[in-house]
């Protein structure tokens, strides 16, 4: 299998890859990593003219972290953000899913904004950045633009960005005076470094009774993008966690839930997997919050 | 389609050539530099068989276009031995305790293996389960690989150790 041929490009700065994503009217494609987008091209499901390599642009590489969150600049690495002592301390989840991400071989060349530009499915970082409400920034020759990841998703392998757009970064943000704060992370695979069918992603806090305050629980892999389980939250919030709790607001996740269907699981089989994936990373969410129901 | 001139190390050695834009890095490795040791399995990131070491770091070379090397430092399962003629103490491992069949995976098994060596000379059998996780043998069954990393990590770590200490000799 070999890519169809195409023009490449390494330009050293995100306004030189805008002007070259205009000039190739829509034709042009942004490589950072290439772990999703090489296979799509080697197997002829993209054949862009242009092919746009941002591996070398020093404006896109980088985590910043300040009050109010953390941003994750495009093209840093998935291996780098995973050893990140930034982002193991104020986004935990992030780190949690991102060992679940790939392997190490893949982890070393893929990228924060490639795997969200790419929207797989069951990808993991689309799944935290929806369960967190991440900001997604986008630079074209004509403006930036911020989108909110419950925008940003589209579909399978789909997102809102334009051809002409770049994507430059992601902001995680931080819940600030929000109480004790605990993250949870399950997924379900064939094997370990493989795509999950089903994976689940929790945030909670409690307050110092052990009350869950806010709590965000986001489904990935289930349907074509990742899901807020905004019932099963609205059920949760207030109560202490008990095993009764968690297991009524899983019947409220299932029931909401429509799932894919096919070759490797079926709708039914990832809808209650869902709710089993869940309830876990409820319960180690609640745990590490130190509320032990 | 554009062609550009790269120049990069492969194996201590340094190469330019000139490449069209499609030409992936295993095919630039394997046909311009006739570097064949490194297999080209499923070319879409699945098997882990294409596996090098891409400054220091295991990446699949399928998925890595050979003008994005320019400038790059990698190393193959050629230059994991010490010289043409002898086999590295991971190679070595291998070949005691049976870690491959057919073969096909094995320049893939070993990058990643000495990958993980390079930085953890006591790895768990998860640690080592984590590190081939994107590698795919079909003959084995990957338990005679866990033993043969776990075997070479011995052997490292007492080649480290003060002498008359080490806990296994290698030959070959």
């Amino acid at each position: 299998m070999k890519a169809a041929e195409f023009d490449y490009a390494c330009p050293g700065t995100v306004e030189e890859v805008c002007r070259l994503l205009d000039g190739a009217s829509g034709d042009g494609k942004v490589i950072a990593g290439g772990q999703t987008l090489v296979p799509l091209l080697v197997m002829r499901l993209a054949r862009p003219s242009l092919v746009i390599d941002i591996n070398r642009i020093a404006e896109l590489q980088g985590i910043a972290a300040d009050d109010d969150g953390v941003t994750i600049k495009a093209a840093t690495r998935q291996a780098d953000v995973l050893a990140d002592g930034t982002v193991q301390r104020r986004q935990p989840l992030l780190t949690k899913a991102l060992r679940l991400v790939g392997h190490p071989q893949t982890r070393n060349r893929g990228t924060i904004g490639g795997s969200l530009a790419n929207a797989d499915p069951a990808a993991e970082i689309c799944l935290v950045s929806r369960t967190l409400d991440a900001e997604i920034a986008a630079r074209s020759t004509k403006a930036t633009r911020k989108i909110a990841m419950r925008d940003f998703c589209a579909g399978a392998m789909t997102t809102t960005l334009a051809a002409e757009e770049c994507l430059t970064e992601m902001r995680l943000p931080l819940w600030r005076d929000a109480g004790r704060i605990g993250t949870g992370f399950a997924e379900m695979s064939v094997r370990q470094s493989d795509f999950a069918l089903v994976a689940a992603a929790c945030q909670l806090a409690l307050d110092k009774d052990g009350v869950c305050r806010r709590i965000a629980l986001g489904i990935g892999g289930a349907e074509a993008s990742p899901v807020r389980a905004a019932a099963a939250e609205a059920r949760l919030t207030g109560t202490r966690l008990e095993q009764g709790d968690i297991g009524s607001a899983m019947v409220e996740l299932e029931a909401a839930l429509s799932p894919l269907s096919d070759v490797h699981a079926s709708a039914d089989y990832r809808r209650r997997v869902a709710g089993a994936l869940a309830a876990r990373a409820i319960a180690e969410a609640r745990d590490e919050a130190g509320a032990v129901a | 389609m554009s062609e550009h001139t790269i120049a990069l190390t492969v194996n201590g050695r340094a190469y330019r050539g000139t490449v069209p834009a499609r030409l992936t890095l295993v095919d630039f490795l394997r046909e311009h530099l006739r570097l064949t040791g490194t297999h080209t399995g499923c070319e879409h990131g699945v098997c882990g068989a294409c596996s090098i070491l891409f400054d220091g770091k295991p990446m699949r070379s399928c998925l890595i276009f050979a003008v994005q090397a320019d400038g790059a430092t990698i190393t193959t399962v050629e230059g994991l031995a010490p010289d043409p003629a002898g086999l590295s103490v991971l190679q070595d491992c291998f070949w005691e305790t049976h870690a491959l069949q057919c073969g096909f995976c094995t320049p893939g098994m070993l990058i990643a293996a000495q990958a993980l060596l390079n930085h953890n000379l006591a790895p768990t059998d998860d640690e080592i389960r984590d590190a081939i996780g994107g590698n795919l043998c079909r003959c084995t069954g990957y338990k005679q690989i866990i033993e043969a990393v776990k075997l070479a990590a011995e052997r490292l770590q007492g080649a480290n150790a003060p002498a008359g200490q080490a806990t296994g000799a290698t030959h070959g």
